[in-house]
């Protein structure tokens, strides 16, 4: 039921269209606005209609401050179909021959492309400056992200720090405090957990996401409330390797501002922002800053899905065979996160290093290291 | 038609469940009482109205009709089948209390009913009868209850509170009420009626005048007298407690009949004692504090005598034919006095001595004076001691004819009274059969009838503090035959209970429960937890197995072994009487952990030193010389040196052992910290220990030590100074915690802190340390904090470690740092998958061997709480033998087992032999609190008679209960139970098999609670009352009363207001479980499904 059709000629309000180029060719089409279907069968269709079906495909297009994005996921792919105004352009790229620096803010004015700058009446200032070299995404390792920006007040701020793996230490202390809420019978002082403290050096202070007198609201999608100073440190704690913290910033002038059109660059500060109030994407829009290394290109980061805090590799317990091999664990089957670098994993003991050593193969090495250790252990 | 998106939850109430489901329209249809409960462990027929779903249970696909298409339908199937279907009702009651009430302060005892009461210092009322009858009630106010008088046979009781107020109790047959599902007619319980306090004088500012020092209660049970503080007597209707009006006596009243020269201008002080004549109903004799004793009579409102005594009065007794009457004194002595008619004036008692005279002597604070058809009267008084030589004695004289004994307690004298064997009103004499003392600390009592005044053991109200608990082990279903031995060597004496009022109703407990209680001085007590009355067994010394510093060796309860002294103490006669003991000889000695196999009578205890012994019930005395082995911890470890205490010397010299548990082998472990995990396989001979340096794997059979492992971290230096340095930290770690439960205490009601002390500079430090806010440091736990290497919990299993297709035995062990090591190990005579025939020739030769196997490093790095081993079917493994002499159903080998790791933070099942995570729950993540305990425990359904549920029960440290389901881990339950200040009740807590538990509410009280609806051990027990009609009844016209005789029957007294709960759950279970539920890719339209993975719990 949720197939693309091609109606070229129809330019009604239903209607996007799309005006896809690859190398120095060009097609047109349209698609019912409403209905954008799925991803992988837009990808299709553009394998189709460029009669490209083996080229592996690096999608773009021109979002409308004149930023080329990217296209890889059914979200942003129908954020792109829900802003075209009317026209969508794309642009296509071979994966193996794909510029990935392209993406991100200004880089179609770099092309020069006049009629883009005409119809979107983009200011274009860094027209003369050499282009900026920026990684996609997924070359960072994430280290913090402001999340979920589209389904929270504007007062509030809900902050992933990724601990995963890091020497950095987490660096932040809470303490009990009271803050004032607006209720039906009028303002009420209510217990509250706020931070007290930021490590200097450490991840929150260096994210710059999180500040001193900040109120936290929720821990990992539990609320704080009701809860004790003592119960909230035991589920930062346990979520340390992958915590996500909402909190009200006690300075809210940095807060995100949600702008309709064109005031998207009206933000500023390293609070990272969302230039448009529609799905939460709040990656690619940001200039090299935090937000950007923070976001996973294939996944969006919509609500709190269980299965991602859960599939986490936070969990991955370390299990060393008696042969030597030391493997993770994996939580869920497909496991298809790379890790930048296994999570660092001191051993206790001198066996340990040996098993871990003889993990390249002898297990003559590894024996001897064992009967070392202990008169009683015999292999 | 309708698309089911989400089936967002389950609710369970009263035997129904109920689903939700959220349409694609976007409509909660809620609560659908048509969900029909069925065998719903199979699937569950399930009916439900609004769209005609039907699922069956069993796949069967043709009981599919309605309106839904199939593969909407399956999943709802699905969801059905894995949400926590339960047949088991999960209850959390507080049943019974066990053990000696904390800080008790009054005693009451009535002599018709053979009831007596117990009131203590926060206001709780206890009523013990005959083993197994027991109720409770509470004050609405914790104030201490400083008297208590019973209304002899009516079931009713009066007591007085250090506020002033006086509380009318009655045993009630309350209304019917459920028990998980079970009814209960007619339970009986204690309940306040009315309360009555006495108001302020008109005229007198104060109100001490009319303070209340003593209750008097008429035997005709109708008048109550309350002597005051101001010397004014007043009366009191019973049993409405209201004042009569005209009647009261003021000390006014009696000083004018006073002669001139006695009167001498003072006060005649507060009222001391009021005493019924004996014979003459209606005269009460009452003594003022100065030493004048009024003989009154209350019908022609007159003083008919009057004592003139000069000493300071204490207390009075009749003499039962009311010619005489005995008071004792604030200086030591007593006097009596005879009661002749004619002159109404007596000066002088008839005689008057102070038995520990000469020198000054501490008051004699009661007297008692019973007489006796054998020959001269008892005398029984408390107190009277020189006071500069034994004036810190507790003690108590039984004075008949030459014979007095000096009992020496070791805790205060509350109050004490006698029983009789026949009924007081009958005979001519007292005849008192038994002492019954009330001390702070346990309960005493003589028996006066067998010569010499053995005292008698107690069937209840044990001091299970005698000496400092320091852990406790329950033992569930313990075979007849080991129960036999062990009652047979605890030579538990049976003396005639003097107290038995009320009749036991409750059924013989279906199995044996033993409860293990670890002490500070070394000694293991058993316990018969079988039922309502916690009774001691048997006694184990492990002291013995030490030479140490103070005892040459012997038994203490052996007075003959003790010559000098006794000739020393010629008199006073002293004798140490009750077995409450506070002060440990050698803190070491302190045991730690117990296990026990029930089968093969093997006991492991493993105490503060790193001792372990192995112990074998034996019915012979023996002297033998215990093996001693010691296995260093360390493996050569450098750097470190213990700087704590040195392992306790063994004696080299063969002991005497009684009969009973007798030490077979002593393993020491190097460094000797404490013991920190202890377990035992009896049928593979071997026990496994660990300490805050590491494990150690011993076989007591051969005598061989198999496997010592060091789980130090290099970086862990606190490890090594011993318990001093530890003591320190915890000291200052709670006081920071009682500092933060105060600050938020105060930080709430917004005061200000003034601090003006003298020492300014000191105050100005405190001050700073208090305004410094509380905070809490965000930090993942690394692998080099402190105390990483302290092994919490040790497991033997069998199951498959190395391949799927070997099984064999196996040790688990766990780390305080989220380290946990599996072994494979060899077992003579217990092959990989096989098991030998156990000769006794061929296994001399073999050892048992163990070899790594896994080790897991937790990522988390919280530590390790427990490791259980599932079989093929999700269950746990069966205790050693239980699988071999059938008496458990035999584990499923044949599927792939799984292991189930609790760490505090989080709950995770592995599967086995590759290590990879089936199912977790973080708890911690979600609640905000960390498990302290954990238990496997079997739930046995109230509606079918042998089915059963094996369940996951947590304690975390905010004093609740979480109950999962095994395998999946999914919560069932959860209850507050107990307070999380109660740092020292969560660590007691300990869990029996069957979803009972224990935990200490006071250092000598155990809170019995049941998880199970099925499994309760409640008093259950019948009075007969004999009662006048109805409470607080309409005065009766004509004067006279009708008796009635009613039976109460049931039992339990619980009053709701109960000082360690937060709330009390009640038979009606109910709770959701917000389900995560993936729909199908096609149905899955332009918003993402909402998820939902909290879990939340309504009660």
């Amino acid at each position: 039921m949720n197939k693309n059709h091609r109606v070229p000629s129809n330019r009604s309000l239903s209607a996007v269209e799309v005006k896809s180029k690859f190398g120095a060719e060009f097609r047109r089409f349209s698609l019912d606005r409403s209905k954008p279907g799925r991803f992988d069968e837009f990808y299709g269709l553009l394998q189709h209609v460029h009669r490209i079906p083996n080229v592996e495909l690096l999608v773009g297009y021109a979002d409308v401050h004149g930023d080329l994005l990217p296209i890889n996921n059914d979200d942003n792919y129908h954020k792109a179909i829900s802003t075209a105004s009317p026209l969508l352009r794309l642009f296509l790229q071979r994966k193996e021959e794909a510029d990935h620096l392209a993406f991100g803010t200004d880089s179609l004015t770099r092309k020069k492309n006049t009629v883009l700058s005409a119809v979107l009446l983009r200011p274009d200032p860094n027209r003369k400056k050499p282009p900026v070299i920026i990684s996609l995404p997924k070359d960072f390792r994430p280290v913090s992200s402001i999340i979920d920006v589209d389904i929270l007040p504007e007062t509030h701020r809900r902050v992933r720090l990724y601990k995963h793996g890091q020497e950095k230490p987490l660096g932040f202390y809470i303490r009990d405090g009271s803050s004032v809420r607006v209720t039906p019978q009028g303002l009420e002082k209510v217990p509250g957990i706020f931070i007290s403290r930021m490590v200097p050096g450490g991840l929150a202070e260096s994210t710059g996401l999180l500040a001193v007198n900040d109120e936290v609201l929720e821990v990992n999608g539990i609320e704080v409330a009701g809860k004790s100073l003592d119960q909230v440190t035991d589920m930062m704690i346990a979520n340390s390797h992958n915590l996500i913290i909402t909190v009200k910033p006690a300075n809210q002038r940095n807060n995100i501002v949600r702008s309709g059109g064109g005031g998207g660059g009206a933000a500023s500060g390293s609070s990272g922002r969302s230039s448009d109030s529609g799905a939460s994407y709040y990656g690619y829009s940001s200039p090299g800053g935090i937000g950007a290394a923070a976001s996973t290109p294939s996944h969006i980061i919509q609500n709190f899905h269980p299965e991602e805090l859960e599939s986490d590799e936070d969990d991955e317990d370390l299990v060393i065979e008696a042969g030597g091999e030391a493997e993770l664990i994996p939580c869920a089957p497909s496991a298809s996160y790379s890790m930048p670098s296994l999570p660092r994993y001191e051993p206790h003991l001198n066996l340990r290093t040996a098993a871990a050593a003889a993990s390249s193969g002898s297990l003559a090495m590894e024996r001897r290291s064992l009967e070392e250790d202990g008169t009683v252990i015999t292999l | 038609m309708k698309c089911i998106k989400h089936i967002i939850g389950l609710i369970y109430d009263k035997g129904l469940y109920s689903i939700f489901i959220y349409f694609e329209v976007g409509l909660w249809t809620s609560a659908c009482p048509a969900v029909q409960r069925g065998d719903t462990t199979t699937g569950g027929v399930c009916r439900w109205s609004h769209t005609d779903i039907t699922v069956c249970s069993g796949g069967k696909e043709d009981a599919f009709k309605g309106k839904v298409d199939r593969e909407i339908y399956l999943n709802l199937f699905f969801y059905i089948a894995n949400v926590p279907f339960s047949l088991v009702y999960f209850c959390l009651f507080q049943t019974v209390e066990h053990g000696f009430p904390h800080q008790p302060s009054a005693l009451a005892f009535d002599p018709k009913l053979q009831l007596m009461a117990i009131g203590t210092k926060s206001g709780a009322i206890k009523i013990y009868g005959a083993p197994g009858v027991e109720f409770t009630g509470l004050h609405k106010d914790t104030t201490a209850v400083t008297q208590m008088h019973f209304l002899p046979g009516q079931g009713r009781l009066l007591s007085l509170l250090d506020d002033n107020t006086i509380h009318l109790w009655e045993l009630v047959a309350g209304p019917p009420r459920e028990v998980g599902g079970v009814k209960r007619e007619g339970m009986v319980c204690l309940q306040e009626v009315c309360s009555y306090s006495l108001p302020g004088r008109p005229g007198i500012e104060s109100c001490s005048a009319t303070r209340v020092t003593v209750l008097l209660l008429l035997r005709s049970c109708e008048l109550l007298c309350v002597g005051t503080e101001g010397g004014g007597v007043y009366f009191l209707d019973l049993p409405r407690l209201s004042l009569k009006d005209g009647q009261t006596l003021l000390q006014d009243q009696v000083t004018q009949s006073l002669p001139e020269d006695y009167r001498c201008g003072k006060s005649l002080g507060p009222v001391e004692s009021l005493q019924e004549h004996p014979q003459q109903p209606g005269k009460i004799l009452i003594g003022y504090s100065r030493g004048l004793v009024v003989l009154w009579d209350l019908s022609t409102r007159h003083a008919n005598h009057l004592f003139l005594g000069k000493q300071q009065l204490e207390s009075l007794v009749w003499e039962r034919s009311g010619n005489s009457f005995v008071s004792s004194h604030s200086d030591g002595g007593y006097s009596v006095w005879a009661v002749a008619s004619g002159n109404p004036y007596t000066h002088q008692p008839v005689s008057s001595s102070i038995p520990y005279g000469p020198f000054p002597c501490k008051a004699i604070n009661k007297i008692l004076w019973r007489t006796a058809q054998s020959g001269s009267p008892v005398l029984l008084y408390s107190g009277g001691m020189p006071r500069a030589s034994y004036g810190d004695r507790h003690c108590l004289t039984i004075q008949q004819d030459k014979e007095h004994v000096t009992l020496d307690f070791t805790s205060r004298v509350i109050d004490f009274f006698t029983t009789s064997v026949l009924s007081l009103l009958l005979v001519e004499f007292d005849d008192p059969s038994a002492l019954v003392v009330l001390l702070e600390e346990e309960l005493v009592v003589i028996d006066l009838q067998t010569p010499g005044w053995p005292s008698l053991p107690t069937p209840y109200l044990a001091p299970l503090h005698s000496s400092a608990i320091t852990c406790s082990c329950h033992v569930s279903n313990v075979p007849p035959k080991l129960w036999e031995r062990l009652v047979n060597a605890g030579k538990a004496q049976q003396g005639h209970w003097p107290i038995c009022g009320g009749k036991n109703m409750a059924p013989l407990p279906k199995q044996q429960e033993l409860l293990l209680t670890g002490h500070e001085d070394g000694t293991v007590r058993f316990w018969d937890a079988s039922g309502v009355a916690l009774t001691p067994i048997y006694k184990l010394s492990t002291a013995s197995v030490f030479h140490t510093d103070c005892d040459p060796s012997d038994d203490p309860q052996d007075p003959s072994n003790d010559p000098d002294a006794q000739q020393e103490e010629e008199w006073p006669p002293f004798r140490k009487v009750g077995c409450f003991d506070p002060y440990s000889d050698d803190p070491r000695l302190g045991i730690q952990k117990i296990s026990l196999c029930k089968y093969s009578n093997k006991l492991v205890v493993a105490g503060t030193a790193g001792q372990v012994i192995v112990l074998g019930l034996s019915d012979e005395r023996s002297d033998h010389l215990v093996d001693v082995s010691v296995v260093d911890l360390l493996q050569d470890r450098e750097g470190f040196t213990w700087k704590g205490h040195d392992r306790l010397e063994p004696r080299l010299k063969p002991a005497p052992f009684p009969p009973g548990f007798q030490p077979l082998v002593l393993v020491q472990c190097l460094p000797p910290a404490s013991v920190t995990a202890v377990t035992l396989h009896a049928e593979w001979n071997l026990i496994a220990f660990g300490t805050s340096h590491g494990f150690g794997l011993f076989d007591y059979h051969r005598r061989n030590a198999v496997l010592a492992r060091c789980t130090l971290h290099p970086n862990d230096s606190l490890a090594m100074e011993g318990p001093l340095s530890r003591v320190k930290s915890l000291k200052k770690s709670l006081r920071q915690s009682f500092r933060r439960i105060r600050k938020s205490r105060v930080s709430g009601k917004k005061r200000a802190i003034s601090t003006p002390t003298s020492k300014e500079a000191n105050a100005a430090l405190a001050e700073q340390e208090e305004v410094a806010p509380v905070q809490r440091r965000i930090e993942p736990r690394s692998a080099d904090d402190s105390l990483s290497g302290v092994v919490r919990c040790l497991c033997f299993a069998d199951t498959f470690l190395r391949d799927g297709t070997h099984h064999g035995p196996t040790l688990w062990a766990g780390t305080n740092s989220g380290s946990v090591y599996a072994y494979a190990l060899e077992v003579p005579g217990v092959g990989l998958g096989r098991v030998c025939e156990r000769s006794g020739a061929g296994e001399g030769s073999a050892c048992a061997e163990a070899v790594l196997g896994k080790e897991i490093q937790l990522m988390h790095r919280a530590p390790v709480v427990s490791i259980c081993v599932l079989d093929g079917r999700g269950k746990p493994l069966p205790d050693p033998y239980e699988a071999s002499r059938d008496l458990a159903t035999a584990p499923d080998m044949t599927n792939a087992h799984s292991v189930l790791i609790a760490s505090e933070e989080q709950l995770k099942v592995f599967s086995l032999p590759k290590v990879s995570a089936k199912t977790k729950f973080k708890l911690t993540a979600h609640e905000g609190c960390r498990v302290r305990k954990v238990a496997m425990v079997v739930f046995s359904s109230t509606a079918q008679e042998d089915y059963s549920e094996h369940t996951l029960v947590c304690l975390t440290n905010l004093g609740d209960m979480h109950l999962f389901s095994i395998p999946g881990l999914r919560p069932q339950v959860r209850y507050d139970c107990i307070r999380k200040e109660d740092i020292s009740g969560i660590a007691s807590c300990v869990f029996t098999k069957n979803g009972q538990g224990f935990y200490l509410i006071s250092p000598s009280e155990y809170e019995r609670f049941s998880l199970s609806a099925k499994v309760l051990t409640e008093p259950l027990c019948s009075i007969h009352l004999d009662r006048p009609d109805g409470p607080a009844a309409q005065p009766q016209a004509n004067g006279t009363h009708k008796n009635q005789t009613s039976q109460a029957e049931g039992g339990s007294g619980y009053t709701h207001a109960h000082t360690h709960t937060h709330t009390h759950t009640h038979a009606h279970v109910c709770f959701v479980i917000f389900l995560i539920f993936f729909l199908p890719p096609r149905l899955s339209f332009l918003s993402s499904p909402l998820l939902f993975f909290s879990s939340c719990y309504f009660s």
